[in-house]
């Protein structure tokens, strides 16, 4: 009859010598084991925090790039970030979505469920996204009734980390009023800076698309030629060009494209 | 207790992990630049470095010969995730400075130094103590880089303006390098240079002697 009194168990376990195979098995398991109930108890009470961190985090971007967008400042006065309009886009007809409440919907959770997302094809998928949700979110700023802003969120593949942005357009729906990410994992010193105010002052006022409407924003090597073109950040070559793939995916048919259709000719009813 | 007061006061000068064992420097040099990611750093290490040597110390009669080293890594990046972890939820600023490098204290040959040569081989108390000795010195160096640096490349120290910039209408001019990471090389090179000199039995032999053009080394 085998010993089952747990006490005694532990005990033979502990007397095992060191070079024991049980015990090297054994004890690998519970170490394991403790660290992971360890790690997932910490991770589960401590997300909460961070996720309010990152959206106030997120919300003080949106209002940091309002505010900083240029010659706006006279109609941004005592306007926050709560007061603007958010929209849901249907990206696919390029129409705004019903049904949706706009403050409750979580694009990044929405982009996780297939039912409510759709699968890239690989060619099209140029920002490495892989799964697009149905709906996006647009934020909309007014003076005196007439469109003045539209803000779009974006996300795309850097060099080593996903990069979210909003990038505001004025109403004609090509010309950039500003960008800003508000999160990403790049190089610090190098790719992460992207986020600096100093590069991200080069957007405002550039194009989005040339007169014939083909899409050719891009960072470029050196220095800017055009109003198409930013300089790009030396030692950030492949940070600059997620950047530029994110702008033409989000600005293209499986992105904003519609929708930046119908607001240029005129049949959005905003 | 005279012992126990050395494990805790060895390390602080005399067995100072940067300065003699030149361990740690990855981080030293990385999160310097300004006194407070400096401070939270050292906080963060010393943390991690008593918690896995007093566990370590606690389990040594146990640990299986053969993955030894494993354990002792998955003790200390665990600890390490939920320090970032923590950080990232009460401290979200500073996380965000110290970026990949609370993560990297995993890597950080100070902790697992202190785990192999110390914790295995001694009781918890005393491990504990050697484990905060170190992390105290870890932290004074780190504090004295930070410093330096902070108040000659920005001015400042805890984000308070000390030497009024010439862009702020004073006189000071701040060194952009002290910035860049090869001025924590420099400062953490004379602070060797200093201790060592004071202290001449922390001098290491030179592994080779280098010959004068006219030797030809044969004896």
């Amino acid at each position: 009859m085998a010993d089952i009194n747990p006490i005694r168990l532990w005990r033979r376990f502990l007397a095992l010598p060191n070079e024991s195979l049980t015990k090297t098995l054994v004890f690998a398991f519970l170490v394991t084991f403790i660290a992971s109930v360890f790690v997932s108890v910490s991770a589960v009470t401590l997300n909460p925090f961070y996720q309010a961190n990152l959206d106030r985090e997120q919300r003080a971007r949106m209002s940091g790039m309002i505010a900083a967008l240029a010659g706006m400042s006279d109609i941004m006065s005592g306007v926050s970030v709560d007061e603007l309009e958010v929209r849901i886009v249907d990206l696919a007809s390029g129409t705004f979505a019903t049904g949706v409440d706009p403050v409750s919907y979580d694009q990044r959770e929405a982009a996780r469920d297939p039912n409510r997302s759709l699968t890239l094809p690989e060619e099209a998928d140029i920002a490495g996204i892989r799964q697009r949700a149905n709906y996006a979110p647009v934020f909309i700023l007014r003076q005196d009734q007439a469109l003045e802003l539209v803000v779009l969120p974006m996300r795309g593949v850097g060099y080593q980390s996903m990069l979210y942005a909003f990038l505001a357009l004025r109403a004609d729906g090509n010309t950039i009023a500003g960008l800003t990410f508000y999160e990403l994992g790049e190089t610090p010193g190098l790719g992460a800076r992207i986020s600096d105010p100093d590069w991200l002052a080069l957007w405002p006022g550039k194009m989005l698309a040339d007169e014939n409407g083909d899409i050719r924003i891009s960072v470029v090597r050196g220095q800017a030629q055009s109003p198409l073109e930013i300089d790009g950040i030396s030692g950030a070559t492949r940070t600059g060009n997620g950047v530029s793939n994110m702008l033409h995916f989000w600005l293209g048919e499986y992105g904003f494209g519609p929708f930046l259709k119908r607001l240029q000719s005129g049949t959005l009813r905003l | 207790m005279k012992q126990s007061l050395a494990y805790l006061t060895d390390p602080l000068v005399k067995a100072n992990p940067i300065t003699l064992h030149i361990l740690g420097i990855c981080s030293a040099l990385a999160v310097t630049t300004s006194v407070s990611t400096a401070l939270t750093m050292s906080c963060a290490l010393t943390v991690v470095l008593v918690l896995s040597s007093a566990m370590i110390s606690a389990i040594r009669h146990h640990i299986p010969t053969a993955i030894r080293l494993i354990v002792q890594i998955t003790i200390i990046a665990s600890l390490v995730i939920v320090m970032d972890m923590f950080l990232k939820a009460f401290a979200f600023e500073m996380s965000k400075r110290l970026s990949i490098f609370v993560g990297l204290i995993v890597t950080n040959c100070l902790i697992l130094a202190r785990a192999e040569t110390f914790a295995r081989q001694n009781p918890v108390w005393p491990s504990t103590l050697d484990a905060l000795g170190n992390g105290i010195g870890y932290g004074i160096i780190l504090l004295i880089v930070g410093t330096i640096r902070e108040l000659f490349g920005a001015g400042t120290l805890l984000g308070f303006e000390i030497l009024p910039l010439v862009e702020n209408g004073g006189w000071f001019r701040p060194l952009r390098v002290m910035l860049l990471a090869p001025s924590a090389f420099f400062i953490v090179g004379f602070l060797v240079w200093i201790i060592r000199s004071r202290r001449p039995e922390q001098i290491e032999q030179p592994e080779f002697r280098i010959l004068g053009h006219d030797e030809t080394g044969e004896a």
